[in-house]
């Protein structure tokens, strides 16, 4: 599995991979924003949290059917179900790959795009928090999303429609953590049913993801 | 490790292709699948591999005993030969790619990305993944599309000795690859009229 990871995130890195797609998505959202709304501050700062999350949701989204799609066009995710380690961990591994690649980096750069929205300051501590934890949840959900879809020669839209829905949950509550924190408010429900959301999602869709894969491969 | 394959059926796509396949491959013998194009062979090496299940009829051993090559080589444009060889072999919990290279004359490449090899070198790299499965069974589907002469020597050779080390192999080809062992006409196990699969849940895949 260390194996798989490992080139998961040379590929990801190297030309084509397309790490930092979902950096530069998240950059063009975030700065755009204050153009379309207008450059008010107070407007801004009430809508940052929100417009942050969204932007995060709306980057993650966009790579997820390089996650399997071309493992399964090149034949290497046949090889893969034939290889001694469980699809369950490769469905498990692809996610976290996917996470590194894209949820930690847009988690990181969140407070710096915070200050374009002038979002509150007691803000940036909740947001990065409630973005470290709500967007394993989104890489695992899109896994799924991917396995699903995997067989469809430009799954694209199909994948987006199935994965939409169920990134809502996570969206609402990861957003709301976000704006309690920005607004000083207490933040204990939404953060503890964020994480439970994350965790269950951890620990049931890999299983489903593997199961999906194994049909779509036959 | 013997191979026992009773009374295997197939189906491709929801219809049944291939009935009644029964075969035995004992250590250090090659079987060579024959049959026209749609009788079914890449259907049952994949089955034999596991990648679908089989309609009725059993394997013995299982999957986790077979190293399977499809048409597609599963290299990665972006990745050297070697990160690819290493990926593979690390991912069946080997560590030595040497004698791989040097089977399959891959040495002087292994610093190339993979998208940068030719049809033929794509492929024995493909074929050379097999080597560090180290799984007793290799199952190849069509192995020597768009090799060279030298290249479809290279790769019997290397047969050859993973047959001296007791292993085996199935193989479906066209060409006459000069192996130790039998050669199984499809023809015969051709499934009557084809027919949908009655399984309630295929209805639903």
């Amino acid at each position: 599995m260390i194996a798989l990871l490992k080139r998961d995130l040379a590929l990801a890195v190297r030309a084509g991979g397309g790490f930092g797609l979902a950096l530069a998505f998240f950059l063009i959202v975030v700065t755009l924003t204050p153009f379309a709304v207008g450059p008010n501050s107070a407007t801004l700062s009430v809508i940052a949290a929100g417009i942050l999350w969204l932007g995060a949701l709306l980057s993650c989204l966009l790579s997820l059917d390089r996650i399997l799609a071309l493992d399964f066009e090149d034949g290497s995710l046949e090889l893969l179900a034939t290889a001694p380690i469980p699809l369950e961990g490769v469905a498990a591994t692809k996610a976290v790959a996917h996470w590194l690649t894209t949820g930690l980096p847009l988690t990181l750069v969140a407070p710096a795009l915070g200050v374009l929205l002038n979002l509150p300051e007691g803000g940036y501590l909740w947001l990065t928090l409630s973005l470290a934890i709500g967007t394993p949840a989104l890489s695992v959900i899109g896994t799924f999303g991917a396995a699903l879809t995997v067989g469809l020669k430009r799954g694209g839209l199909l994948l987006s429609l199935i994965v939409l829905p169920l990134y809502v949950p996570t969206l609402i509550f990861g957003a709301e953590v976000a704006r309690r924190g920005a607004e000083g408010m207490s933040l204990d429900t939404p953060l503890a049913i964020l994480a439970g959301i994350t965790l269950a999602t951890i620990a049931l869709l890999p299983f489903a993801s593997a199961a999906a894969i194994r049909i779509n491969l036959r | 490790m013997e191979m026992h394959v009773t009374n295997l059926a197939c189906t491709r796509g929801g219809l049944r292709v291939l009935e009644g396949v029964s075969f035995r491959v004992s250590p250090g013998q090659a079987l060579v699948l024959r049959g026209p194009n749609g009788i079914g062979k890449t259907t049952l090496l994949r089955t034999l591999a596991g990648l679908q299940p089989a309609d009725a009829g059993s394997v013995d051993p299982g999957p986790e005993a077979m190293a399977y090559a499809s048409h597609a080589d599963g290299n990665k444009a972006t990745l050297t030969v070697g990160e690819n060889l290493t990926f593979w072999a690390r991912l069946h919990g080997m560590t030595d790619i040497g004698a791989a290279l040097r089977d399959f004359n891959l040495e002087t490449l292994v610093e190339r990305p993979g998208g940068s090899l030719s049809a033929g070198q794509k492929r024995r790299l493909g074929l050379a993944r097999m080597a560090v499965t180290g799984r007793p069974i290799w199952l190849f589907d069509e192995p020597t599309v768009s090799l060279d002469t030298d290249s479809v020597a290279l790769f019997a050779a290397a047969i050859t000795r993973h047959l001296d080390a007791g292993g085996s192999a199935v193989i479906a080809t066209h060409i006459d690859l000069g192996l130790q062992g039998e050669v199984l006409q499809l023809g015969p196990f051709k499934a009557e009229a084809p027919q949908h699969a009655d399984d309630f849940h295929e209805a639903f895949l």
